[in-house]
């Protein structure tokens, strides 16, 4: 560090110079695609670390030109005015259908679905499991925070057992609603996605942990390796009716219960 | 005894249900519709129906699952709306060919694209041949009248289709009004058990539903639907002269109001008639134009020769569209203006607040205002108009 320490009274007094690009150099900002503006999530909501995630990663990775979005329906619905990339909305459930036809017609763009749970693991399913099975080449952030959210709180297919929601007042009973949904684990009997994995937002080693894999499943596109999928364990305060810390505690301590942390499947590194 | 309570658009159709009872919901969240849902699942949690309800993964297996409940002897009912009633299209039509009575509270709200989650009857109008009956709802209290009368109407051995009880989303649907609700027993006694006669359970006579029919006996299938379709308007009207027996409130399947002198007489269906019936009330007032609101409640089946008889005295007519037949204009209009084919004066089309943008009192006004001066000037061009566009 040349000239820390500098302007906070407690360092040496120094008579180095120094250059203007040097007291400029900026450590931390916003990324550029990251619009300066305020979003609609909830205080606490994951989506706002994930937008910025993606914003990091895509300049980064320099491709912020190349990259279009698909936008759900629900929560992240309007991703596009927050994140400054070209985005196409789809209708419910159908993002990886629109990826698909967006990537066929512009293999050398980056072309990746950004989706919560509803849309990606209930309506969409099918549309989830066939893009996979084809192994698109294109990648697939998947939020899943156990709720639909935008609804107003309804159970989702990776509710957890026992879970409280407008739809099951009472608590997710197996019996009638079946178990929660592991997508990961799902398209892991599939032959084709190179990269399956499970993390989430809620520390910040965790922020860096989900960073590194985003930044890998968009490498595994570029490459042309293949269809990948990061699924994020993302707090949803609002409607889990929990304080964020309640909510970022809970995903540690319960959430990765019944979705366990990890790399499912990472095909890159074997080969 | 009848109680007087406020609730929403989508609290009083939750409430019918409640009062319904059915034997099977199952359903998937879509703004606005959603509440009603949550309301009703409450009620099943609370223990006060005994419904099996079932939170499915999309509407299209939504209608599916009451589908096949109706067919097995349930009775079935569902909600939904916009691009929800949109995925169910598929199954809408099979659940009127097979002859479910299903009833189903659609929440009115436009058609993607661009997303939207607001008011117009593009998803309902869009359904209109789907061989569903429609009653649409111009407040909370019709909402709750029109869920339990829908199922005397869809299970009557006559009809046995099913039918769309349409209310305005968030204009309705989210609006807190005060609701006259019938006691249960009066409801129970009024909508009475469901029996199918050929239902998929019965082992004694083993039931086929929807199977292969190709040039050797589809045709005749329509021919029962359509027949069927006959039958409901005498239907629907005895319901709702009992209901109105029953509980004060009687219902038709068109509503006149202030129609018997008047010169300028605008049509329409929906929540908007409430204020076009305020426009009414203030335009006679203040500037002594004879005007009249034609409501239509039942929009199918089609109540032409009755809309025609409502309106032959007018000297101009304006029908209101929220919603647009692409290369036509209002679907309203256009089959209006055929139940009236071969004279019977000029008519006016207005399409007006599509995708939520309000219908004022001011702009409901101009409309009749509208129709006074192309009745006096004789100019009657263009016939499709648009109301508070920002152009
Ligand atoms: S409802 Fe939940 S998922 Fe949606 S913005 Fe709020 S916290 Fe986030």
């Amino acid at each position: 560090m040349r000239s820390g320490n500098a302007g906070n009274g407690m360092g040496k007094k120094t008579t180095t110079k120094r250059t203007e690009s040097e007291v400029k150099r900026v450590l931390y900002e916003r990324p550029r695609a990251l619009l300066d503006v305020h979003t609609h999530y909830c205080a606490g909501c994951g989506h706002g670390t994930m937008h910025r995630l993606l914003a990091e990663v895509l300049e980064e990775l320099g491709v912020l030109e190349q990259a279009i979005g698909v936008a759900p329906v629900g929560c992240a619905v309007l991703a596009y005015d927050y994140v400054d990339i070209d985005w196409t909305e789809a209708a419910h459930g159908r993002a990886p259908a629109v990826a698909t036809g967006l990537k066929r017609v512009h293999p050398d763009k980056v072309v990746f679905t950004y989706q919560g749970d509803g849309d990606l693991a209930s309506i969409g399913m099918a549309e989830t499991i066939h893009a996979a099975n084809r192994g698109e080449n294109i990648t697939v952030i998947f939020i899943n925070n156990a709720i639909y959210g935008m609804t107003q709180g309804q159970m989702a297919p990776t509710t957890l057992i026992g879970q409280k929601t407008k739809t099951t007042p009472r608590g997710r009973d197996p019996e009638t609603t079946g178990y929660p949904l592991k997508v990961c684990e799902l398209l892991d009997q599939l032959v084709a996605p190179v990269l399956l994995a499970r993390t989430t937002v809620v520390t910040p080693k965790h922020v860096r942990q989900t960073k590194a894999l985003l930044k890998k499943a968009f490498q595994c596109q570029m490459e042309n390796v293949g269809y990948s999928l990061i699924e994020v364990l993302s707090p949803c305060p609002t409607y889990w009716h929990m304080t964020p810390m309640e909510a970022y505690h809970f995903i540690e301590q319960t959430v990765t219960d019944s979705f366990p942390l990890g790399v499912i499947r990472d095909v890159k590194d074997r080969a | 005894m009848a109680e007087r309570m406020a609730l929403t658009g989508n609290d009083s159709a939750a409430y019918a249900f409640k009062q319904i009872n059915p034997d099977v919901v199952a359903a998937y969240p879509i703004t606005p519709q959603t509440e009603l849902m949550h309301k009703f699942a409450a009620y099943v949690a609370d223990g006060e129906v005994k419904t099996e309800f079932v939170p499915v993964e999309s509407e299209h297996s939504a209608m599916s699952a009451v589908i096949a409940a109706s067919l097995a002897g349930a009775r079935a009912c569902t909600a939904t709306s916009a691009n929800g009633l949109a995925l169910m299209w598929e199954m809408l039509y099979i659940a009127a060919s097979c002859r479910c009575p299903i009833v189903m509270p659609v929440i009115n709200r436009a058609l993607s694209a661009p997303i939207n989650i607001h008011c117009d009857h593009s998803d309902t109008m869009g359904a209109r041949d789907t061989g569903w009956i429609q009653l649409y709802s111009e407040n909370c209290q019709e909402a709750y009248d029109n869920a339990l009368q829908a199922v005397r109407i869809a299970e009557h051995p006559d009809v046995m289709l099913p039918v769309m009880v349409c209310l305005d989303g968030f204009i309705l649907s989210h609006t807190l009004e005060g609701l006259e609700a019938n006691d249960d027993e009066t409801v129970r006694n009024f909508i009475g058990e469901y029996e199918r006669s050929d239902n998929l359970l019965d082992v004694e006579r083993p039931q086929t539903f929807g199977a292969f029919a190709l040039q050797n006996y589809y045709f005749e299938f329509k021919k029962q639907q359509a027949d069927a379709m006959q039958e409901a308007p005498a239907v629907i009207d005895e319901v709702g002269k009992e209901y109105g027996e029953l509980t004060g409130r009687s219902y038709g399947r068109l509503d006149p109001y202030r129609c018997d002198d008047a010169d300028v007489i605008v049509v329409g269906l929906g929540s908007s008639m409430g204020t076009a019936k305020q426009a009414v009330d203030d335009l006679r007032d203040e500037a002594g134009l004879k005007c009249g609101v034609l409501k239509i409640r039942c929009f199918r089946p089609f109540p032409g020769d009755l809309i025609r008889q409502a309106l032959q005295n007018a000297a101009i007519v304006g029908v209101m569209d929220r919603a647009v037949s692409f290369g036509l204009g209002g679907p309203l209009f256009h089959e209006i203006r055929s139940a009236r084919y071969g004279g019977d004066g000029p008519m006016l089309n207005f399409i007006y607040g599509l995708g939520g943008r309000d219908l004022s009192l001011d702009l409901a006004k101009d409309v009749f205002r509208n129709l006074a001066e192309a009745k006096d000037s004789g100019q009657v061009e263009p016939v499709v108009r648009y109301v508070g566009l920002r152009e």
